[in-house]
């Protein structure tokens, strides 16, 4: 019986998501409805077969997020009987916050950052699995599989604890939580090939179809709802494109792609010379801008 | 830059032209000393495998040009260091991990920074690595640290090293310091016990013997660095070691199914092997291989399943399903190496925890028996052991769990040491020997039942005896009447009288 890379990286993923269930008071998967997520659950699924995944899961609303994304995590929650769970920042809401008016890093620090502490402390939740992988952004390069945080949720990078073997330590400090990345040694590329073996579902955005979207300077912005502005002069067009990560819709930028499955999206992967991240406008705001967010608490 | 991305090209089509193939994981980990230069060495392997986006390449030439240490040239560094820390400090403090793949392997790389300082950050890497590539500059040769990398990689199983000399455009690319060095080095690792040892001569600048092999080193006649790594077979043995799994999970989702859920740790698994759960010792045969895929006849090491077994026998999370015929050591005591990653030192005789595959159980660490030089492998005299310095101790567990030698199995005979005040990860521990709980004082009841067997079969004998010799039934029943009672209590008092002589007792 030979084994293949996926097989090794599904194995120890699994293994992960064992040990941390087993090992701590109350889990929580991180779920954000993208390709990572929806590869992340699969796995806890397979984990716990023939039992029922034995946490909940979490999605943090920024209410900006694309109404494919919402109809496809309810779906998902129908069809597979997991516990989901919303939570929605209401003091952002009041005070009206959106990346239109205050700016991807604004948005994503009270909708997201500070969203999904609320949330965390609210269900008293002390380890939240999710979807980070080590190739995305080179701080992550350098985060262990099991990631500390303060009781403020911070991040502290030059004080983390060696991770030897598959031994991973679960014990935590009063107030310390725990971020969990069983993704950790998958690439972007493997990700889509596990979700093209195991025909994984994932929202139709990833797939080329004409969309209306406006050219900006962080790229093509779909028009998913009438909150988006149209500056004048700016046009409204109908073109085809697909999203290689799917967040907030006024923050991601479409690419044009003809690919409209899986393996054609896989094809186009190997031939791109772009990262996946390239798309998103939060990574670009200030230099080492992911590992100063992740000091701050996002995920 | 357009020859990268040239290359990249090239490597990306080859890439899709073979998708089909299934390929393998070597996971393996890079050291050097400052200014060896490992990040250009793995900067090159992952820019001629088409791993790094245009948009990083180009944000990586527009850095160099500003903050660069290559007068303005690429400076991989920049594209590697990832924690802000690193950048200001220019040196690599933790463990980054990298990935790239060709079509005949996908590849982990653990980039362990090369400091004595950061010896814990290595070991990281080193923990789960099969291979190292240990790198040095033609010019210097083999360092102090390069003795110490290969000593730690090797302490950590790994069985394969390759050496690559690196600048050897420096060195007018020419055999003499190549040789030179690689004898040395061969000198030094011949004794520690690895497998396979390869020297490449490199120039990571340059490209040169990294993705192809180059013309200008026509001496060399073996293959260049990345088709090494894609052909060394390092699929451990693993498979063919006794079976085991320490169980994780206890699957109890309905009446009708309960499953012990974990990662083969070792050997391979059929439907109706015999099993031994320790440390408790209950034998029970393998039911089912259960995966949500469907069942399986067998899996092997570095599966996650779920056995479920023919018998209902108590199971719980941090035992250990062992091969029946070849059982773990049961120890409530280990000898082991330990690599102290702590700030705050050993304190000989305080309890730790101490947790083996899925089993945590109190200990406590003898002050160490002695030291192991990192940087010789010499043994040495020590009192105590602070921060990154290696110890033979003997550490006594509050009841016993099931190990191996770590030399025999990575998986179980691999230990962590943790702070229970501080909840610090604060040693890792090699299993050497396990030392099987004292067998235990016979009780009381246990020596008379030892007198009534005996007696039994001893007066028959007498009595058949007496009346061979005497031919009278009654006089030989007499005999064997008076004898029975009179032994049993002899026996009794002989055998409590040697519980307590320790003269010819085995030590363990």
């Amino acid at each position: 019986m030979t084994r293949d890379h996926l097989d090794r990286l599904e194995a120890e993923s699994i293994h992960i998501f064992r040990e941390v269930a087993a090992e701590c008071d109350k889990p929580v998967l991180l779920y954000s409805i993208g390709k990572d997520s929806a590869v992340l659950l699969h796995l806890a699924r397979k984990a716990f077969f023939p039992g029922r995944l034995p946490f909940p899961l979490l999605h943090v609303d920024t209410t900006w997020k694309f109404r494919e994304m919402i109809a496809f995590r309810d779906r998902i929650a129908r069809e597979t009987g997991v516990d989901l769970l919303v939570h929605i920042n209401q003091e952002g809401l009041e005070l009206g916050i959106s990346p239109i008016t205050h700016g991807s890093r604004v948005h994503t620090d009270i909708m997201k950052t500070v969203a999904l502490k609320q949330a965390l402390d609210r269900y008293g939740f002390d380890a939240a699995f999710g979807g980070a992988r080590r190739d995305e952004e080179k701080s992550r390069a350098k985060e262990r599989v099991l990631s500390f945080r303060s009781e403020q949720h911070r991040w502290d990078p030059k004080n983390q604890r060696p991770e030897f073997w598959r031994l991973y330590n679960t014990r935590k400090n009063k107030g310390e939580s725990i971020r969990v990345f069983p993704l950790s040694n998958w690439t972007e590329l493997d990700v889509w090939q596990y979700i093209e073996r195991e025909d994984i579902p994932v929202v139709p955005l990833y797939f080329a179809a004409p969309r209306p979207v406006v050219q900006r300077e962080a790229g093509l912005i779909m028009v998913d709802d009438e909150r988006l502005p149209i500056a004048p002069g700016e046009q409204v067009q109908t073109r085809i494109v697909r999203f290689r990560t799917l967040g907030c819709y006024p923050l991601s930028g479409a690419i044009e792609s003809t690919a409209t499955d899986v393996a054609e999206i896989i094809a186009e992967l190997r031939a791109s010379r772009m990262s996946e991240r390239q798309g998103r406008a939060i990574d670009y705001d200030s230099g080492a801008s992911m590992e100063q967010k992740k000091v701050e608490g996002y995920f | 830059m357009s020859h990268l991305t040239a290359l990249a090209a090239t490597s990306a089509v080859a890439e899709t032209a073979s998708r089909s193939v299934s390929a393998s994981i070597l996971r393996f980990i890079t050291c050097g000393s400052v200014d060896d230069g490992k990040s250009t060495l793995i900067g090159r392997l992952l820019t001629e495998t088409g791993s790094v986006p245009d948009d990083q390449l180009d944000a990586l030439a527009s850095d160099s040009r500003r903050f660069g240490t290559q007068d303005g040239a690429v400076d991989y560094a920049l594209l590697l260091d990832g924690l802000a820390a690193e950048r200001e400090q220019g040196i690599t403090i933790d463990v980054a991990y990298r990935y790239f793949a060709t079509p005949r392997r996908s590849f982990i790389v653990a980039d362990a920074p090369g400091h004595k300082q950061y010896t814990r950050n290595m070991a990281t890497g080193a923990s789960t690595s099969d291979l190292a590539v240990l790198l040095v500059d033609a010019r210097r040769g083999v360092l102090t640290q390069t003795r110490r990398h290969a000593l730690i990689a090797s302490m950590l199983g790994i069985r394969h090293v390759v050496l690559a000399v690196n600048k050897m455009d420096l060195v007018g690319l020419v055999r003499g310091p190549f040789a030179a060095i690689e004898a040395d080095f061969r000198r030094f690792a011949d004794g520690l016990g690895v497998e396979t040892i390869a020297c490449i001569p490199i120039s990571a600048k340059r490209g040169l013997n990294v993705a192809v092999r180059s013309a200008e080193m026509p001496w060399y006649h073996g293959p260049s660095l990345l088709s090494y790594l894609e052909e060394i077979e390092t699929e451990e043995a693993d498979a063919a070691l006794p079976f085991r799994l320490p169980v994780q999970w206890v699957n109890r989702p309905s009446q009708d199914f309960r499953g012990y859920a974990g990662l083969i740790a070792a050997g391979t698994v059929r439907v109706g092997d015999r099993l031994l759960v320790q440390p408790a010792g209950l034998a029970a045969s393998v039911a089912r291989i259960v995966t949500a895929d469907g069942d399986l006849p067998e899996a092997v090491a570095g599966d996650s399943v779920t056995l479920v077994l023919d018998d209902e026998i108590d199971v719980s999370r941090g035992d250990v399903l062992a091969a029946a015929r070849h059982p773990a050591t049961v120890a409530d005591a280990v000898d082991a190496s330990v690599l102290w990653v702590s700030e705050r030192p050993l304190q000989p005789g305080q309890t730790y925890l101490l947790k083996s595959g899925a089993a945590t159980v109190s200990a406590r660490v003898d002050a160490p028996e002695e030291g192991i030089d990192v940087e010789t492998g010499a043994h040495t005299r020590i009192d105590g052991l602070t921060l990154n310095e290696i110890g033979r101790v003997r550490v006594r567990l509050d009841r016993p769990i099931a190990v191996d030698p770590y030399a025999t199995s990575r998986q179980t005979g691999g230990f962590v040491l943790i702070d229970r005040v501080t909840n610090e990860t604060v040693a890792m521990g090699l299993v050497e020997r396990a030392v099987a709980p004292r067998r235990a004082h016979e009780m009381p009841w246990r020596s008379l039942a030892k007198a009534l067997s005996w007696r039994t079969t001893g007066t028959i004998v007498t009595v058949i005896l007496a009346y061979l010799f005497t031919g009278k039934a009654d006089i030989a029943a007499a005999i064997g009447g008076v004898e029975v009672v009179l032994k049993i209590g002899l026996f009794y008092l002989h055998e409590r009288a040697w519980a307590h002589i320790r003269f010819g007792r085995s030590k363990a």
